[in-house]
């Protein structure tokens, strides 16, 4: 026989203002299973939490029904005094009387009392059919896969490894380093980037805590938060890193030459190479694609040269399978190509680059060491023209949203030129300038100062060459009038996008992205650096645009999210799921189809208790199900129950008026 | 079906079966299943920014709408209610990620097979009201009450018609 206690609360006036609380009190007293019913001012403070703890004990109440405000209000506060009072905490009800009633009903304090006494009805024989509830506890594999090697991927790689928990970071390309690698200095203070990111790049080969997996992808994640299994395809790199030295003897004397990805195919690199001076491992690789010994088997000439006979151009594939507890993506972005700006001429005149190929020919370790030069002839730029918002903002052309990062770099383009051909005048044509960030603004105006840069408010509506010369035509919206600046070279701010292996990862992982690529965060402000699937986080640009500061900041929120998910050996979770009575399962396996979260997978059981016939069930995956119910209520053998809200119980809620 | 109202002599007829009758100050009682996530915190936003709705509605929360078996809709007419009102997360925007379109093609079918059987289709109704919707959850009550009026009363006042 159940023994149900009911706690009715004034909550002040907000709830006895309009509802007759002894009245509801009296009426709770008639209900044959209620043992006793009492009223307090207020339930959530301590004395009337102890007016319920003890209670409990005195009647050894079987359950709990509190009526009060909403349950999204202070559940937690009053499993904790069942929990204290030695009660499973899952044998509460609330009955939300403020909220659904006190609240709402205010000016028919009759009604409002009959509701109250109707929802105190209806807890009162939910929590008859409560069952007893425990967390679930999940074991935890305590090692994090990052995905992406630029900084974001390099600064929550070593936030984690601090903290003692094992690394295995996964990147695309033969070296670590990503996009910040290939920048020259970065606003706003001009740090050189090699300076600052080298050393992390270094810390990361040498950390014991990561284990460094490059040249590689990602191709399959199973399991659910605390215990996904990764596979991992390192491709062949044909050189065997383990006894190479990084001597690179092999890159001098290799006879191909390709486009260097890396100085945006400004300059020419090897078939087998290392993308730039300081990569991580500095080990080379062979890009299969080009290698005439792999393509036509002639040449060989890497495996005389090397000493140490490192190269072997059977290398294939191989797969690398790692138990993991959680994930931080973090793949950084793409640059938009500027090709559908026709009236620009882009692609027609060679002296219209982007920005990230202007940044690498003022990088000192650039294809031309530092100086900034037309491609066209190589002379060096006097008037530089530079155009923002390529493809951002644009939705004609490219896409609707800011890439944030364009009006910063830009003036510090203008900053370079300006230390690398004094002479020089830099014009640019900008939409608004968007230098939001400590030390931001005092960024742009040195530029305009100090450079004395023409910053030209409009659009540019068409290049065209005259002579050696680019003359770019556009409007300056404060002067209102159409301009014409003689450029030597135009350098176009593009729009920074998603990867475009974005969405393909992204349905790997079972993680959600939007319309423009990029990885959703489970919410744009409260939980902005995890995914929706939990033990999945999302860092950098991977996200939105993001500068270097925003980039870092979330790389060490993830770290501290993933610590945070590691704290303890096992995780706990909420213990209302799904589960399945197998000798009620027919094997129709619809639930299967509705599940949204896979959690539910098939098993095999003999027919009957000895036989060697088998049967297929349907069996859920306690760490992976959130308890939505999709799939209880598709079961036509109703096999399949929903803890905490179990037919019966929500069969005695309906009928208990 | 008809819609019209039907009261003559003090007294409401039933939609359905004019043999039941109620007197003219009868309420209705309408079983409101609503979604944890969207619209039972909705419903606690109606609360706490204090608009007023009709007081005929006993709620009832589940995680989601698909967890709503048509079998409860079913038990509900029956037995106490004159009226269901069942409302989720906006398409698409479902805590459980694809919920809500299960439940949505349920109701479609439910609504039909229950409509077939003889009861009004305004006795079953749904909504997608999200957690910043207080104000749009009391209008659909208000409506919802509004509509069950109309209908008079259900078979919970069979046995005593009959």
């Amino acid at each position: 026989m159940a023994r149900v206690g009911v706690f009715v609360c004034f909550c002040g006036a907000n709830i006895a203002g309009v509802i007759d609380v002894p009245a509801v009190v009296q009426e709770a007293k008639k209900i044959k299973e209620v043992k006793i019913s009492i009223e307090y001012k207020y339930l959530c403070s301590d004395p009337g939490q102890q007016i319920i703890r003890e209670a409990i004990v005195q009647n050894r109440l079987t359950s709990v029904v509190v009526a009060a405000c909403s349950p999204r209000m202070h559940e937690k506060t009053f499993r904790k005094a069942l929990l204290d009072a030695g009660m499973n905490p899952y044998l509460l009800e609330i009955a939300n009387i403020r909220e659904h009633s006190s609240w709402v009903h205010q000016k028919d304090k009759k009604a409002a009392t009959e509701k109250a006494s109707d929802l105190i009805r209806m807890a009162v024989a939910k929590s008859i059919a409560n069952e007893q509830l425990h967390e679930i506890s999940v074991p935890v594999t305590k090692r994090a896969l990052v995905i992406g090697g630029g900084i974001a991927g390099i600064q929550a790689a070593l936030d984690i490894a601090d903290a003692r928990i094992p690394v295995t970071l996964v990147e695309k390309s033969p070296s670590i380093g990503g996009r910040m690698a290939q920048l020259d200095e970065t606003f706003p203070t001009l740090d050189c980037s090699q300076c600052i990111l080298t050393p992390k790049m270094v810390d990361v080969a040498s950390h014991p805590y990561i284990e460094l997996i490059p040249y590689s992808e990602v191709i399959e994640l199973q399991g659910y938060v605390g215990n996904y299994k990764a596979k991992i395809k390192k491709k062949a790199s044909y050189v065997d890193f383990s006894s190479c030295t990084g001597c690179g003897a092999c890159t001098q004397k290799c006879p191909v030459k390709v486009p260097n990805e890396f100085n945006m195919n400004i300059d020419k690199r090897k078939a087998i190479y290392t993308p730039f001076p300081q990569a991580v491992p500095n080990k080379p690789v062979i890009d299969a694609e080009h290698c005439t010994m792999l393509l036509k088997g002639k040449c060989g000439i890497c495996a005389k040269v090397c000493e140490k006979g490192s190269i072997n151009f059977k290398m294939v594939d191989e797969v690398i399978e790692r138990e993991i507890g959680a994930v931080v993506i973090a793949t950084g972005y793409d640059l938009w190509d500027p090709k559908p700006y026709e009236e620009y001429g882009v692609g027609r005149y060679k002296d219209i680059i982007t920005s990230l190929e202007f940044e690498r020919m003022v990088s000192a370790s650039g294809p031309t060491n530092g100086v900034p030069v037309r491609p066209s002839d190589g002379k060096v730029p006097k008037n530089v023209v530079f155009i923002k918002c390529i493809g951002s903002r644009d939705e004609a052309k490219g896409i609707e949203y800011c890439s944030k990062i364009c009006c910063m770099y830009t003036a510090k383009h203008a900053i370079l030129l300006h230390h690398k051909v004094p002479d020089s005048h830099a014009y640019i044509f900008y939409m608004d300038i968007r230098a939001a960030g400590k030390g931001y603004e005092e960024f742009v105006k040195r530029a305009q100062v100090e450079t004395a840069a023409t910053y030209l408010r409009g659009r540019v509506s068409k290049i065209y060459k005259k002579g050696d010369k680019l003359m770019v035509r556009g409007e300056d919206a404060q002067i209102g009038q159409v301009v014409e600046v003689e450029a030597d070279l135009v350098v176009l701010a593009t729009a920074v996008i998603a990867p475009k292996d974005n969405p393909a990862l992204a349905r790997l992982l079972g993680v959600s992205y939007d319309k423009y690529g990029y990885i959703s965060e489970a919410h744009p402000k409260l939980r902005p650096v995890e995914t929706a699937k939990a033990g999945i986080f999302l860092a950098g640009c991977t996200q939105a645009p993001k500068d270097i500061p925003d980039t870092v900041a979330q790389a060490s929120a993830c770290a501290a999210k993933v610590c945070g998910l590691f704290a303890g050996d096992t995780m706990k979770k909420d213990p209302m799921i799904s589960t399945i009575n197998n000798e009620f399962c027919s094997g129709c396996l619809n639930c299967i189809k509705v599940c949204p979260y896979q959690a539910i997978v098939t098993e095999e059981i003999p027919l009957g208790h000895g036989s060697k016939e088998i049967r297929t069930v349907a069996k859920i995956n306690e760490g992976v199900c959130q308890g939505c119910g999709s799939c209880v209520a598709i079961c036509r053998s109703m096999a399949i129950s929903l803890a905490g809200f179990t037919d019966p119980q929500i069969i005695n809620e309906i009928v208990a008026i | 079906m008809e819609t019209e109202v039907k009261e003559t002599q003090g007294k409401i007829f039933s939609a359905e079966n004019p043999g039941i009758t109620a007197p003219t100050d009868w309420q209705p009682v309408i079983m409101g299943i609503l979604c944890n996530w969207c619209s039972y915190a909705g419903s606690d936003l109606t609360g706490t920014s204090r608009i007023q709705y009709p007081p005929n509605i006993r709620i009832i929360r589940v995680p989601c709408s698909s967890r709503v078996d048509p079998w409860f809709i079913i038990k509900s007419l029956q037995t106490t209610a004159d009226g269901v009102l069942i409302s989720g997360c906006h398409p698409g925007d479902c805590h459980y990620i694809s919920g809500n379109y299960y439940a949505r093609r349920r109701f479609l079918v439910t609504k039909k097979l229950l409509n077939f059987i003889g009861y009004h289709e305004n006795r079953i109704q749904f909504s997608w009201v999200s957690a910043a919707e207080g104000p749009k959850f009391a209008k659909v009550v208000a409506k919802v009450t509004e509509d069950i009026k109309k209908l008079g009363p259900l078979h919970r006042y069979k046995k005593e018609n009959f």
